[in-house]
């Protein structure tokens, strides 16, 4: 590092968040932890099938997809940016893989990265069309949404992809990795990409950048920080995550469906806000975002075990989301 | 200046992205051979059809048979649906469109069964006939309806059922949406024919969800909350899969197997004809997709022509499982 970035990094160090605001981060997640914990214990108490290792393997299973998109949007999210791709997104990087591996006969590790890649590049779209094009993030990314929408069906030809020369394929989300357990890869994948995700968020370059420039965009761009660049950047590591996502929701299948995805995005979305990220950037955790997956998990699971009506389940869910962020908007009024 | 330029071009590319984007709802058109396939050919007759979806194996088995019997009868035809099923807005606009190209008759399977009440004066008013397939409309206009019969088909699925859990025990359905009119008859078909017929069948659960990602999902959580469950089933393709994904991944495949657990299912494709055989899966309900869309063109020139038709076209079920899949009259069917 030369001596004008390490001043540009110091500059930007300036717009880390207070201690203040790191303390309320702090409190918003414990808060949100408490009410996973109630949750928890609730359903225990309501269901004996509840708190079993299948079912409690079952809900991990069932968050990996929305989680990992989760993950990666809070990047987005975080820099003052929303995506509303991820899900079609996802879906069109489910059917890559059917491209890659299928079509094309790629061996599966190739593929895989393909499609990782693939994804990254759906990101710099929007990156692109975001920082350079100055498209507002809500309406580049609808289109985009549109578009991989479109695209997932022409290129399949509107049916699923199978993977009948890759057996291997359904291994990476499926395959056991705890003897005696069904605990699947998958979640194990996601529990590393958590890790990676902390980490680059609170310890890298990238992750201080996409905090100072959600909070103050300009600010950020005069102390010499070339905002555009690491739009791009951050809209890309999100699509890495997204087609990790794709990848993974099409080997749990075996097979890549060109349909569904729209509203995931929206789940994803409601996951981070529900952990604390601000939806006007600046303000966020990973941790939290982790949190707010698994609370919107259990509470989809937990509806189900005790067999509450389908359309009830959607009021409950659209009201803790109400709650959770009314909550974080009233103590921020008080401090 | 140049750089004015290049962020204008910028703009254009991505508007007109946007704009293909939008366009994008998922069309084709089908002519005899022969024909010309942009400028509209003088004699033969226009059938516009207007389908629930797209996407799903089916609808691509629906088209397949109106091309049939428009190749073999004689009719130009064209094949639209709104991209995700049960999105009514982006039907009436495909359904307004195709009235305002003037055809000669139209064909319509309605997301919403009384949504489409206004356009259907309109056709009426125009003088378009209506043909309606697959799903009833709540309407006079129509002068038929090409339908599998959803209730009896479902009641067929019940029987079966019963059959194989030896006619006692608890039960549960993941059922595709709980608002279409296919929803809601093979939901109440199939608990119809067990109030009336099953006293010792207790349905213990009905859960909606016709993405197989959710479905997983929902039917692990009803096999985990009832370990007592002797039967599933899922009411189209993407519950289907879903069930047999959730028997997988709780690792119930052997009780799935040997009849412990009887997992049945509705429509084709291929993860669900390789769960009928490899057992997952004791059987299935497929209607005949490829005949909806032949009888529906049919009977649009039939009306074209002046012919009468009846009030309704029933176009078929059947039960399938390990032992029959491989008939011919089976296989005719069925779709990948």
């Amino acid at each position: 590092m030369n001596a004008s970035q390490d001043l540009l990094s110091q500059g930007v160090r300036g717009l880390e968040p207070t201690k203040t605001s790191r303390m309320r981060s702090q409190l918003q997640q414990l808060l949100a932890l408490a009410t996973l914990v109630v949750m928890v214990v609730a359903f225990s108490v309501a269901s004996p099938f509840f708190f079993t290792s299948d079912n409690l393997i079952g809900i991990l299973t069932a968050a990996t997809v929305t989680g990992i998109l989760a993950l990666g949007t809070t990047f987005v999210i975080v820099s003052g940016g929303i995506d509303l791709s991820l899900g079609t997104g996802m879906i069109l990087c489910g059917v890559m893989s059917g491209v890659f591996l299928t079509y094309w006969g790629w061996p599966t590790w190739l593929g895989v990265i393909g499609v990782i890649l693939f994804g990254a590049l759906l990101g710099t779209i929007n990156g692109f069309n975001t920082a350079v094009l100055r498209i507002p993030p809500f309406i580049a990314t609808l289109g985009m949404m549109l578009i991989a929408q479109g695209l997932s069906l022409v290129v399949s030809g509107t049916k699923p992809i199978y993977f009948p020369n890759h057996p291997d394929f359904q291994d990476l989300m499926n395959l056991s990795i705890i003897p005696g357990q069904r605990f699947p890869l998958g979640v194990g994948i996601y529990v590393a990409l958590i890790a990676i995700a902390i980490v680059v968020l609170s310890r890298t370059l990238v992750g201080r950048y996409a905090f100072s420039m959600g909070s103050n965009e300009e600010a950020t761009e005069l102390s010499g920080l070339n905002v555009r660049r690491w739009k791009v950047i951050i809209y890309s590591i999100q699509g890495l995550f997204v087609g990790l996502a794709g990848v993974l929701a099409a080997s749990r299948l075996s097979s890549a469906q060109p349909t569904g995805g729209l509203g995931l995005e929206l789940d994803a979305i409601a996951a981070v806000v529900i952990g604390g990220t601000s939806l006007q950037g600046g303000r966020g955790s990973m941790v939290g975002t982790v949190i707010g997956t698994l609370i919107v998990a259990v509470l989809t699971n937990g509806l189900r075990i005790i067999a509450v009506p389908q359309e009830w389940q959607s009021v409950v869910i659209g009201c803790v989301i109400l709650v959770a962020v009314y909550l974080d908007m009233l103590r921020r009024r008080k401090t | 200046m140049r750089k004015q330029m290049v962020r204008l071009v910028g703009a254009l590319v991505a508007a007109t992205l946007v704009l293909a984007a939008c366009g994008g709802e998922s069309s084709s058109t089908t002519q005899p051979s022969g024909g010309n396939t942009t400028e509209a050919p003088a004699e033969l007759p226009y059938i516009a059809l207007i389908s629930k979806g797209f996407q799903h194996q089916f609808w691509q088995a629906v088209k397949l048979g109106a091309e049939q019997a428009a190749e073999e009868l004689g009719a130009e035809v064209t094949f639209e649906g709104p991209e995700s099923e049960g999105d009514v807005d982006q039907q009436m606009q495909l359904l307004q469109t195709a009235l305002d190209k003037n055809p000669d008759a139209v064909g319509f399977a309605a997301v919403d069964s009384q949504a489409a009440g206004p356009l259907m004066e309109q056709a009426e008013s125009k003088g378009i006939p209506v043909i309606a397939f697959d799903s009833g409309v709540d309407s006079d206009v129509p002068v038929t309806t090409a339908t599998t019969d959803n209730l009896a088909a479902s009641a067929e699925a019940a029987k079966n059922m019963a059959e194989l859990i030896g006619h006692s025990g608890k039960i549960a359905l993941v059922v595709h949406d709980q608002t279409s009119v296919t929803g809601v008859e093979r939901r109440d078909g199939f608990v119809e024919y067990m109030e009336a017929n099953e006293p010792d069948i207790e349905i213990i659960d009905i859960q909606y969800g016709g993405d197989p990602r959710v479905a997983t999902d929902i039917a692990k959580a009803i096999l985990t909350a009832n370990p007592d469950l002797v039967g599933i089933y899922g009411s189209n393709e993407g519950a289907a899969i879903g069930v047999v994904q959730a028997v997988t991944e709780l690792g119930l495949e052997d009780a799935a197997k040997s009849g412990e657990l009887v997992v049945i299912g509705f429509d084709s494709g291929k993860a669900q004809m390789d769960a009928i055989r490899s057992g997952l899966m004791a059987g299935a309900i497929t209607q005949n997709p490829v005949g909806i869309g032949y009888e529906t063109v049919k009977a649009a020139l039939a009306v074209i022509n002046g012919d009468s038709v009846p009030k309704v076209i029933d176009t078929g079920f059947y039960w399938y499982n390990a032992d029959n899949i491989d008939d011919p009259e089976i296989q005719a069917v069925l779709y990948e």
